[in-house]
């Protein structure tokens, strides 16, 4: 039976979108540490581990992200592990954005000057004083605009734990469109919704740019 | 002893040889200009005196510190021997107080307001007093070099690397920071310094080395080996150098 979009639907979309908002999170910090560690293996001094973590990156990017989630949703419970849709969305989305967030963070890192290196050093600083105050910071600024471009990706990429039947923005939406049959109405406001979320982080980025640039 | 000592120094890279054996002593308070074709080794024989490079046999000791024997205290020589380069290398994101700041906080572990009135000073002294709260890329070359000079004598060091600090400058930008290495000349800081300025060499140095293929090829007084070179490729380096 087909029924009138109603107040009742919006509300429903919102509550949908925090799972949206929620699965990003958890996917940007989940991914944030797993990348931190991925950056690190892959400028060691140790062949080995930046073998392991560049496999692993090509691995992550040379693959779809929702032939991961499959693998993740379908794949664990033949080995007996069983995962609803939530977790099987977080795994897949973490290991996602880490190989991202770790080869960008990488980047970040190399691009600041081996110059910087020394002007530290030629001060006397530690090793540990020369990342923590002179590589860190100018590495840090440089990794913000790419770094947030990638978190908007991910929000966007969330809708991809649709097709396991998570119940987030797309997912609500569709559902909402089967029983009203207003689609232009119902991913008309999804797509707002999605741009406000993406627009924000973009608004966000830029003023930590001018941040990390300003005196302090 | 003096405060420099090199003794039969080789350094390469990979398979090429750099230097070919150095060795040279500096007293406290001499002024050492370093001249010699692109490509000598001058700037990877000042480097190895601040333990920038690693060599690969020979001894430098610098300040009573050996840097050639195992486990030297490296960062605790490079705050007494300061170094500047011809890139400036300031850190960009600080701004010239923070610049100055920065290790004397964190080496000399200064308390803020001691860090910040001596960097004052030091800021005041190369001529910048009005330029403190700017950030580097808001300065012209010469005034970033006139910082990273500042940066590093604040540090009070014993020693002084200067590399070739006037060669990325636009012409009319040298003067000022000549000017500011003549007054550190001035009070007596022990200076070496590669540089292709033969005035400068010429009136400020007390002695000259010239480099030729990883060896010192001359070693005198400055005026006296600039004006009466003895071997060849010297006076070829000089005339190519004046005209
Ligand atoms: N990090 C490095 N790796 C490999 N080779 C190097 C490195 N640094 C310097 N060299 C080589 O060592 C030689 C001496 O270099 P150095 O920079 O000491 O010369 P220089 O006398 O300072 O020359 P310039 O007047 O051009 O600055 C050059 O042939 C240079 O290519
Ligand atoms: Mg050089």
């Amino acid at each position: 039976m087909i029924r009138e979009f109603s107040l009742n639907d919006l509300v429903f979309l919102l509550e949908a979108l925090r799972w949206t908002v929620l699965l990003a999170l958890v996917a940007a910090v989940g991914g944030g540490l797993l990348g931190l560690l991925v950056a690190i293996l892959r400028t060691l001094a140790f062949r080995p581990a930046n073998w392991l973590a560049l496999s692993y990156i090509n691995l992550v990017q040379g693959t779809p992200l929702l032939g991961q989630l499959f693998v993740f949703f379908f794949g664990l419970p033949l080995l007996g592990v069983n995962v609803d849709a939530w977790v099987a969305a977080s795994i897949s989305l973490s290991i996602y954005a880490s190989a991202f967030l770790g080869e960008i963070w990488r980047g970040s890192l190399q691009s600041v000057s081996s110059r910087q290196w020394e002007a530290g050093a030629s001060l006397g600083l530690t090793y540990m004083q020369r990342l923590t105050h002179v590589i860190l910071p100018q590495a840090i600024r440089i990794s913000i605009a790419p770094t947030v471009g990638f978190l908007v990706q991910l929000v966007k990429n969330t809708s991809l734990a649709a097709l396991i039947g998570f119940v987030e923005l797309t997912r609500a939406s569709q559902i909402i469109t089967a029983a009203t049959f207003a689609p232009l109405t119902v991913y008309g406001i999804a797509a707002v919704l999605y741009f406000v979320v993406c627009f924000s982080l973009s608004q966000l980025s830029q003023r930590l740019e001018r941040k990390y640039h300003a005196p302090r | 002893m003096p405060l420099v000592d090199l003794a039969d120094v080789h350094k390469s890279f990979g398979a090429v040889p750099v230097l070919k054996g150095i060795s040279l002593t500096l007293e406290k308070g001499e002024i050492v200009a370093v001249i010699g074709r692109s490509g000598s080794g001058k700037s990877t024989m000042l480097r190895c005196i601040n333990g920038l490079e690693l060599v690969q046999s020979g001894r430098i000791v610098v300040d009573g510190i050996e840097l050639t024997a195992p486990g030297a205290d490296l960062n605790a020589l490079r705050a007494r021997a300061g170094m500047v380069f011809q890139s400036y290398n300031l850190f960009p994101h600080l701004s010239v107080e923070r610049n100055v700041m920065l290790a004397l906080k964190l080496v000399r572990k200064m308390s803020t307001e001691d860090a910040r009135s001596l960097a004052h000073a030091m800021v005041a002294k190369v001529g910048l007093a009005d330029k403190l709260s700017a950030f580097p890329d808001e300065l012209s070359g010469g005034q970033q070099q006139r910082v990273a000079i500042a940066r590093s004598l604040a540090m009070q060091p014993t020693l002084m690397l200067f590399d070739e600090i006037t060669s990325a400058l636009d012409p009319e930008l040298v003067g000022e920071v000549l000017r500011v290495l003549e007054s550190v000349a001035e009070e007596g800081m022990t200076m070496m310094l590669v540089t292709h300025e033969m005035n400068f060499a010429r009136n400020v140095a007390d002695r000259v080395i010239f480099m030729h293929e990883g060896r010192i090829h001359e070693d005198g007084p400055a005026r006296e080996t600039l004006s009466a070179p003895r071997t060849d490729e010297l006076k070829s380096f000089l005339s190519a150098v004046l005209h």
